[in-house]
């Protein structure tokens, strides 16, 4: 009988298809939108990405990575002597205005590394060496800034030079970085030289930058870091993950892109259990000529969910797979945010799983509900 | 069985007094007022009567796929009332064929699939019970058909598909509703005739509702229905006369 449920599901082809339309538009509405979500609030933690390291210190008010309360050099020292540290380094980073040859201004984030181990480099060069950042006023800019000065006219390459704060910024290398929420270019240099770049300060280091010692839980060396008044450490983890927090709980991002979603689930939910339903519906005359002939309840039932769950897997794979596609057609061109974790998939796949059982439950039940003797009408 | 000494066949179904009220308060219609029929093995039953008089109604409680309000139906010596709504299923599953005006064979299932469900209903196992449909459709002269679908064939055709259907799992009660309304002449008259001949058994009671005069002379026996009660029951021949 089973066989024959799902050869009545599939031998009227138009049905089919829109059946299955309809589930993998909701499938793909909601998990391109959940993607397109998690790939924004991913881009919030870029610094993270591009200045790996394992343990970031801060100032004791700083509750997210893009957030700077600058402290004093000295810190960096008290970091350092603090039991199971390997080494500690400062980092400046800032939003800077730099000056372009052709008198227009882009802001940049200065990332400032410690002069002596460049810890926190780029990971991957596009063009020039990383060590070569030690060459008088020289700089490091990534993909995104030679596409920003490539709309003004400005062909970026190795010997390019323009201005922060009236000082030369001189082209030593290109480099790939990760795609940040604030969508301004990454500017590499060394950690003296970014406090040149800066505006005149007395507290201007912005993090400083542990590694642990081999053996030791860097669980623990946070915890000792966070008993010095003042300061506060993360690991990288904990720190992406309380930097997405603080997006949802303090921006209206999760509240727009939550409306959309639950509209694609709503929507999803119309559509799919509309045309579910208006199946059921001109089917039952032969679910109602089958419980006549002895059908129990319990074979249709299964009848219905069995052609529900097809549906729901063929709508739920096309979606998914199309939401997929269209995550490698952006992440080529780097706009917009896309980030599919294996979260997004399944909650997809509970959602529709949900859809499906919804319409065939509301479709059974209407089956059971029929009297066997309309078969007669 | 026990076969009466008067000849007669013994009674496979009796129904005594049954009622059934379609609503409440106003719009509240009595379909049927009162029911007496003793339907016999071995016969070909008609029920007869103007559109409207019930019939359907009372088809639809003779094989227990309609509840009824009062009486009594004794189907092949079972109370209906009292049994459970499962039970009365699995009875007709077992006992029941059924042949529709509408045909109500599956559009996207082929001839042998459609007059396999009920052996397949029945839990048979798919080759079991498509070798049984197809043995049906030889003898009810559509076995070339088989792998045809419903909007292929002729109105006749999906009739026969449908006799096979009523008849694969061996059933002893086959009811008909007007089996003939939705057929020219021809077939109709060819759908009776098969019905008479492979339907027919001393074991089994065929029940055919309907209003089509020309197929009368098949009956054994015809119960004429008038406004929720039989009125007569005629034997072969009797009523037939009248009419033609
Ligand atoms: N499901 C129903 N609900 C309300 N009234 C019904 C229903 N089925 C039948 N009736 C009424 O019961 C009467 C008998 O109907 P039916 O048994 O179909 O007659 P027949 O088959 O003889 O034409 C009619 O008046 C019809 O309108
Ligand atoms: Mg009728």
């Amino acid at each position: 009988m089973l066989r024959l449920a799902l050869k009545m599901l599939y031998g009227d082809r138009a049905k089919y298809a829109m059946l299955v339309g309809g589930l993998t538009f909701c499938a793909l509405l909601m998990s391109q939108q959940v993607s397109v979500f998690c790939g924004l609030m991913r881009w919030t933690t870029a610094t993270l990405r591009n200045v790996q390291v394992p343990i970031w210190v801060a100032d004791a008010k700083v509750e997210q990575v893009n957030e700077v309360v600058a402290m004093r050099d000295i810190e960096v020292d008290r970091v350092k002597s603090v039991p199971g540290v390997e080494w500690a380094v400062p980092l400046f980073w800032g939003l800077l205005n730099a000056r372009l040859p052709d008198g227009s201004f882009q802001a940049v984030q200065l990332t400032g590394l410690d002069t002596a181990t460049l810890v926190g480099r780029p990971g991957k060069m596009l063009a020039g060496r990383v060590e070569d950042l030690r060459l008088p006023n020289a700089v490091i800019v990534d993909q995104v800034g030679v596409k920003k000065f490539k709309k003004k006219g400005i062909e970026l390459k190795i010997g390019s030079t323009f201005e922060i704060n009236d000082k030369e910024a001189r082209v030593v290398g290109l480099c790939q970085s990760d795609q940040s929420f604030l969508g301004q270019p990454y500017v590499f240099t060394t950690y003296d030289r970014a406090l040149e770049y800066a505006p005149p300060q007395r507290k201007r280091l912005s993090f400083v930058l542990v590694q642990p010692k081999p053996g030791v839980d860097p669980a623990t060396v946070v915890e000792t870091i966070r008993a010095i008044p003042g300061l506060t450490a993360y690991t990288s983890d904990d720190f992406f993950h309380r930097t997405i927090d603080w997006y949802m709980k303090n921006t209206g991002i999760p509240i727009s892109f939550g409306t959309v979603v639950v509209l694609g689930i709503v929507v999803g939910i119309a559509i799919a259990g509309q045309t579910f339903y208006l199946f059921v519906h001109e089917n039952l005359r032969f679910m109602a000529a089958l419980k006549a002939m002895g059908a129990r309840t319990r074979t249709l039932a299964a009848m219905v969910f069995l052609q529900a769950f097809a549906v729901g897997l063929a709508g739920y794979g096309l979606g998914v797979g199309a939401a997929a596609m269209f995550g490698f057609g952006v992440l080529k061109g780097g706009e917009p945010p896309f980030y599919m974790p294996w979260q997004v998939p399944v909650f997809t796949g509970v959602i529709i799983l949900f859809i499906c059982c919804l319409s065939a439950l509301i479709g059974l039940v209407k089956i059971i509900r029929a009297e066997p003797a309309v078969v007669f009408k | 069985m026990n076969e009466p000494a008067n000849g007669h066949q013994s009674v496979a179904i009796e129904a005594r007094g049954v009622t059934k009220t379609f609503g409440t308060g106003d719009s509240a219609v009595a379909a049927l007022k009162g029911v007496n029929l003793d339907v016999r093995f071995g016969e070909l039953t008609m029920i007869v009567g103007p559109s409207g008089c019930g019939k359907t109604t009372f088809l639809s409680v003779l094989c227990g796929t309609m509840k009824f309000d009062g009486g009594s139906v004794q189907l092949f010596g079972r109370d209906l009332a009292a049994m459970r709504d499962a039970e009365v299923t699995a009875f007709r599953g077992k006992n029941v064929g059924f042949i529709f005006q509408q045909f109500n064979l599956i559009p996207t299932w082929s001839a042998v699939e459609n007059a396999s469900v009920p052996l397949l209903l029945a839990g048979a196992s798919r080759q079991t019970a498509e070798a049984a449909a197809q043995r049906l459709l030889d003898e009810v002269g559509i076995g070339q058909k088989r792998r045809s679908y419903p909007t292929e064939l002729s109105g006749g055709q999906q009739q026969r598909v449908a006799i096979a259907r009523a008849l694969v799992h061996e059933p002893r009660l086959i009811i008909c509703d007007e089996p003939t309304a939705s057929l020219d002449a021809a077939s109709g008259h060819h759908v009776l005739e098969l019905l008479q001949k492979i339907a027919c058994r001393p074991d089994r009671c065929v029940i055919v509702v309907t209003h089509d005069s020309r197929i009368f002379s098949f009956a054994d026996r015809i119960a004429e229905m008038e406004d929720g009660q039989v009125k007569a029951v005629h034997g072969r021949g009797e009523y037939h006369a009248q009419y033609v």
